[in-house]
């Protein structure tokens, strides 16, 4: 069997050196941790299902501003720990009291996570052509350890949600995802990843969602047919410009 | 209530009970949706509800510590949880299981992986029948699981005690008044026990017996908590689609 859901203290293997994340070593066996998903391909690991992000230098998150002080901003990163996003990691040379013009409490960005020391300080960056703040679209959360499940192997599943979708999203390794689009087309989208939340852990789910959304979809071409014609003219030429823009700031998610 | 004239007899205890069985459990997880994790948990007449929320930031700042997190416990019991309404508010028998309680899961939790961070453990008694702390353990054992925290494995308790010259698993509020002894007992899985209590008297092999016979109820109830847990999520899981 594969894949097996575990609880914490599970027995999952007589040989420590196959140990993962989820896992721990004693007696020269290795127990889960957490209540989660075992995984035995190669290595063994727990995916847990639920959990607070805990950040690790590399992940692109996004991240809210919390407050403005002298020479930082401190960055609500969806975990126990805040980040703190340096005057010197803003991508333009700006002085201490021009701060808040560029991002103020309540704006969203999309950071970096360059550094975590032992202390569990978080320095964040937005020096990177990844990154930008967030200015309009809509944003959901959903649990941090599901993340790869919403990205896919090799990126299928979220390829085929901004296919089905006509969307952009981006997905923040924090558990935040990003979207803009049509508001319509955003709220097929939104729909579409609250169920791959709800549905993580049964099988067979990019099937079951690409039927979900060609079901969606389907009543709404059915109904909208007349309107339709019009709509699309205009929808290629906004596509164009925006397409353009969200290239630049998407680039080459994970 | 005056005490009745036998607690046990042939066997039998006052509600029907073998020695060694255990009252009827109820299990539900997930039942808060704000919290990070929680478990709604009946253990005979006792109604206990736990709701974990952590890691998170502490407040006040002075209470973290540097290098792990700490683990909060708050065992309250509501006014309505017991005949004579219970006044609101902790009293010197809610601190003291709170503190117990706290202590019966922190050897199972990796406090290290979260430094500066704060796990809040609350475990409210809507009605009360002698065990409230068991339960409570129980059922937060099952709500920290649901949060995620990792933990070296779950954590089950259940009492013993001495009833009419007789052992007994699990006793019931006139076998706990009325008894000899009462042993409440937390213990991991493999038997090693976290948390020991009690009120009463024992004879050294007596005792030694009481804590097998509190082994076996441990077992049965970490059986329960595993089997609740699963159901939460009780669907297919094997597929290729994964990562």
């Amino acid at each position: 069997m594969d894949k097996k859901l575990v609880i914490p203290g599970e027995f999952l293997s007589d040989d420590p050196l196959l140990a993962d994340e989820g896992t721990y070593v004693e007696d020269n066996k290795v127990f889960s941790t957490v209540f989660g998903i075992a995984s035995f391909k190669n290595h063994v690991r727990v995916v847990p299902l639920s959990g607070k992000y805990i950040p690790k230098p590399g992940d692109l998150i996004i991240g809210v501003i919390k407050e403005v002080t002298y020479s930082n901003w401190i960055v609500d990163i969806r975990s126990p720990y805040d980040g703190l996003l340096h005057i010197s990691e803003f991508p333009r040379r700006i002085e201490n009291d021009e701060m808040s013009k560029y991002l103020k409490m309540g704006d969203s960005i999309m950071t970096l996570v360059s550094d975590v020391d032992a202390n569990m300080k978080v320095e964040l960056t937005l020096n990177d052509q990844r990154l930008r703040p967030i200015k309009e679209g809509r944003m959901i959360e959903v649990t941090p350890s599901k993340v790869p499940r919403f990205i896919g192997r090799s990126g299928s599943m979220i390829a085929m949600l901004k296919n089905e979708t006509k969307c952009n999203i981006f997905i923040g390794q924090n558990g935040r995802i990003w979207i803009t689009g049509r508001d319509n087309e955003m709220e097929l989208a939104i729909k579409s990843l609250l169920k791959i939340e709800r549905e993580t852990h049964i099988s067979g789910l990019t099937d079951r969602v690409t039927r979900f959304l060609k079901e969606q979809k389907g009543e709404k071409v059915q109904e909208k047919e007349p309107e339709k014609k019009e709509e699309n003219i205009e929808e290629d030429k906004e596509k164009k410009e925006s397409e353009g823009i969200l290239d630049e700031l998407l680039g080459n998610e994970k | 209530m005056s005490k009745p004239e036998k607690l046990i007899e042939n066997g039998i205890r006052l509600d029907g009970r073998k020695p060694d069985e255990l009252r009827p459990i109820k299990i539900q997880v997930g039942v808060l949706n704000r919290a990070d994790g929680s478990c709604y948990f009946e253990f005979g007449g006792n109604k206990v509800i736990a709701a974990v929320y952590g890691p998170r930031e502490v407040h006040p700042r002075h209470m973290q510590k540097s290098n792990s997190a700490v683990v909060r416990y708050r065992y309250n019991m509501a006014s309505f949880s017991v005949e004579d309404r219970k006044r609101p508010g902790p009293d010197r028998r809610s601190i003291e299981v709170s503190k117990v309680s706290r202590e019966a899961l922190e050897p199972v939790i990796f406090q290290e992986y979260f430094p500066r961070s704060a796990i809040d453990i609350f475990v409210e008694v809507l009605q009360a029948d002698a065990g409230t702390r068991t339960a409570g353990i129980n059922a937060a054992s099952i709500a920290l699981a649901d949060a995620g925290i990792p933990m070296k494995s779950l954590i089950s308790a259940c009492a013993v005690g001495k009833i009419d010259d007789t052992l007994v698993l699990d006793l019931n509020k006139d076998e706990d008044n009325y008894g000899q002894a009462d042993m409440p007992i937390a213990m991991t899985p493999d038997g090693r026990i976290t948390l020991i209590q009690m009120d009463g008297n024992l004879k050294k092999d007596e005792f030694k017996e009481a804590i097998e016979m509190a082994k076996t109820g441990c077992m049965a109830i970490h059986e329960m908590q595993k089997a609740a847990l699963m159901e939460k999520y009780s669907s297919q899981i094997e597929g290729e689609n994964n990562e």
